[in-house]
């Protein structure tokens, strides 16, 4: 008789159920590692929404945060916090972005922006 | 002689359950301190060594044990840590809730074709779904993490299989109940 081995023979329904994992990541990757383009940016201050951008134009965006004025800078598309009064300027070192859900954050200034895609339910009219 | 009236003592009765949940989670918490000691790329990225026992508990014991085991061990380890009521143990808590809660209904899974690599692989994912669910809500209310999802969740499944392993082998080694040794 051979003796059985200590780490045992895989099951059917251990490799099943490791083959839908595997499955069910790699979708995890694909549904939320896209390289869609944005098309908004949105800037919170404190915890309310400030402000909602296309960046479709180009503009520069002063925010009188706690501490002093944020500047966030829209150009081509992108958007990157320009310059800030943070003692570390980790926020303005995170550089352009401009990928769907990408966001950037100054804790000292309380001020957050993040893109949103062009899909909306509602879209605003300007008149 | 002591006068029974003037000092009481108070006893508690404990029963051999009790001694084995108490020996198999002091196991548990010794795994989950060595873990907090070493080093890891990505908070929140860790083997999770400690829910082998819990799931060797599961298989030799019965769930409730297994729940007993693994509650203690995150109360008891984040006294040692130092971090009781801090984030870390409000991840380590929502994360051994609900692989508690997908063990619950693993647990029932035909044994002839799921292993513990199954439930541990299960386990994992809840316990990852948990701590990220405690960080969107709470800790990071923002989309912003959506971003690191996919890389936590191949973690969870690399150590899931990987404690599955150990546990299957754990099991073979140990094919008696632990309570032979009955005090």
């Amino acid at each position: 008789m051979v003796k059985p081995s200590k780490w045992g023979k895989p099951l059917l329904g251990d490799v099943l159920v490791i083959i839908f994992a595997l499955l069910f990541v790699a979708y995890l990757f694909k549904s939320l590692w896209h390289n869609e383009q944005a098309a908004k940016l949105q800037i919170r201050l404190g915890d309310k929404i400030y402000a909602t951008y296309s960046l479709d134009q180009n503009r520069d965006i002063n925010i009188q945060g706690p501490i002093g004025v944020t500047r966030i800078e829209i150009a081509n598309g992108k958007a990157r916090f320009a310059s800030s009064p943070c003692p570390n300027q980790y926020c303005v070192h995170q550089g352009w972005l401009n990928h769907k859900g990408h966001a950037a954050i100054c804790l000292p200034n309380q001020v957050s922006m993040e893109l949103l895609g062009g899909k909306k339910p509602f879209d605003s009219l300007n008149y | 002689m002591t006068q029974p009236s003037k000092n009481k003592r108070i006893e508690i009765q404990t029963t051999s359950d009790d001694h084995h949940i108490a020996k198999l989670a002091a196991f548990a918490i010794g795994l989950h301190l060595l873990e907090a000691a070493l080093p890891s790329p990505l908070p929140g990225v860790k083997p999770g060594l400690a829910n082998i026992i819990t799931l060797f508990v599961l298989y030799r014991f019965d769930f409730a044990t297994a729940a007993w085991v693994s509650l203690l061990r995150v109360f008891a380890s984040s006294l040692l840590l130092g971090n009781f009521l801090s984030p870390t143990f409000a991840l380590s808590l929502s994360g051994a809730l609900l692989s508690l809660a997908a063990l619950c209904f693993a647990q029932y899974l035909p044994r002839r074709y799921f292993s513990a690599v199954t439930l541990s692989l299960l386990a994992a994912f809840a316990h990852m779904t948990g701590q990220l669910l405690v960080v969107r809500v709470w800790l990071i209310p923002n989309a912003g993490v959506a971003y690191l999802i996919p890389i936590f969740m191949v973690a969870a499944l690399v150590f899931g299989v990987a404690n599955g392993l150990l546990t299957n082998y754990l099991l073979r080694i140990n094919p008696v109940r632990l309570d032979e040794d009955k005090g």
